[in-house]
């Protein structure tokens, strides 16, 4: 497998995983509390429509010239990287709070909880909506990944596949513990697929543009390390200008 | 219309995000980077040097600046 061919992979499966730890999140608050049928025909519906947007969008996108496509797929994958790694940052040097998957999980069940009673026989239309929504929207992102990454790179299906072993990978070990996952480094993961998403969207981009990368493939290698040590320098600056502030602070 | 500005919204918080400075700035480099490269400039570094700046001023201006 190529190098571009295993970041491919790892960025969709580490989005992916993400991406399904927030999804797990929600669908057990809902299930726990409300009942799991019309929940997980809720989470079926949501994958299914997933589904048929990589299907109808993956192929289509292989009809747009690669030059074009690059462009385009670059320009979105860098300003969609960015933001990412931007959030990632800013958690990781102290400037927003983490995401707790153990607080998200308590407000989700107390909203389900404060609902209208669950019915007895049939649908329950709040379960569904409430996994449906939250699947849904929560795999929105993984699948611009997958559908951009695999159609740009000629790997639909591997990019597909990784998103797939990651969101079975997050359901098994849910269905482990039995509870949300909360010592999953969601930032980490965040700030590693910020960094790559970014990466791929210079390359790209670039490519589109007409740039011819010194390296060629290889450039995509050296683009990675040069966003990675960026974002951590930057993550460094602002623990240290967090530590200086707080002590002038608690003086005065 | 509530679907077409909900639709309009997400496109929004999907490419633009919280700043729209990062997103317009990306425009730029990348129109540049087209142009140059149209005249016959190899600019491939436009847009690692592009992104940079535009990561390192998103992020200090969350974090409240240089005060």
């Amino acid at each position: 497998m190529s190098s571009s061919n295993v970041l491919l992979f790892l960025t969709t499966f580490a989005a992916s995983a993400v991406e399904a730890v927030e999804a797990l999140t929600i669908v057990l608050a809902v299930g726990v509390v409300r009942g799991w049928r019309s929940t997980l025909v809720g989470v079926g519906a949501a994958a299914l429509v997933l589904a048929a947007i990589v299907a109808v969008l993956g192929p289509a996108l292989r009809l747009i010239p690669i030059g074009t496509l690059r462009f385009v797929v670059g320009a979105l994958l860098l300003a969609f990287g960015l933001q990412w790694l931007r959030k990632a940052i800013l958690r990781a040097g102290g400037y927003k709070p983490l995401r707790d998957e153990g607080a998200a999980f308590a407000r989700e069940r107390e909203q389900a909880g404060s609902a209208s009673p669950a019915p007895t026989a049939g649908m329950d239309w709040y379960s569904f909506t409430v996994a449906f929504k939250g699947v849904l929207l929560e795999g929105l992102e993984v699948t611009f990944i997958v559908v951009t990454f695999g159609s740009t790179q000629g790997r639909l299906g591997l990019a597909a596949a990784a998103a797939a072993a990651a969101v079975v990978a997050v359901v098994a070990v849910g269905a482990f513990v039995r509870g949300p996952l909360e010592r999953v480094p969601e930032n980490t993961l965040k700030f590693a697929v910020g960094v790559l998403l970014t990466s791929f969207g210079i390359f790209w981009g670039g490519e589109g543009a007409g740039v011819d990368w010194p390296g060629s493939d290889l450039a995509i290698l050296a683009i990675v390390g040069f966003v990675g040590l960026l974002s951590v320098a930057l993550t460094r600056a602002l623990r240290r200008r967090r530590a200086s502030i707080r002590p002038a602070a608690a003086r005065t | 219309m509530r679907y077409v500005r909900a639709f309009g919204r997400f496109w929004w918080d999907f490419v633009v995000g919280d700043d729209w400075r990062v997103a317009a700035g990306l425009a730029v480099a990348l129109g540049l980077t087209a142009l140059l490269t149209h005249r016959g400039v190899n600019a491939w570094w436009l847009l690692p040097v592009a992104v940079a700046l535009l990561l390192v001023g998103s992020v200090w201006r969350e974090a409240g600046g240089g005060g």
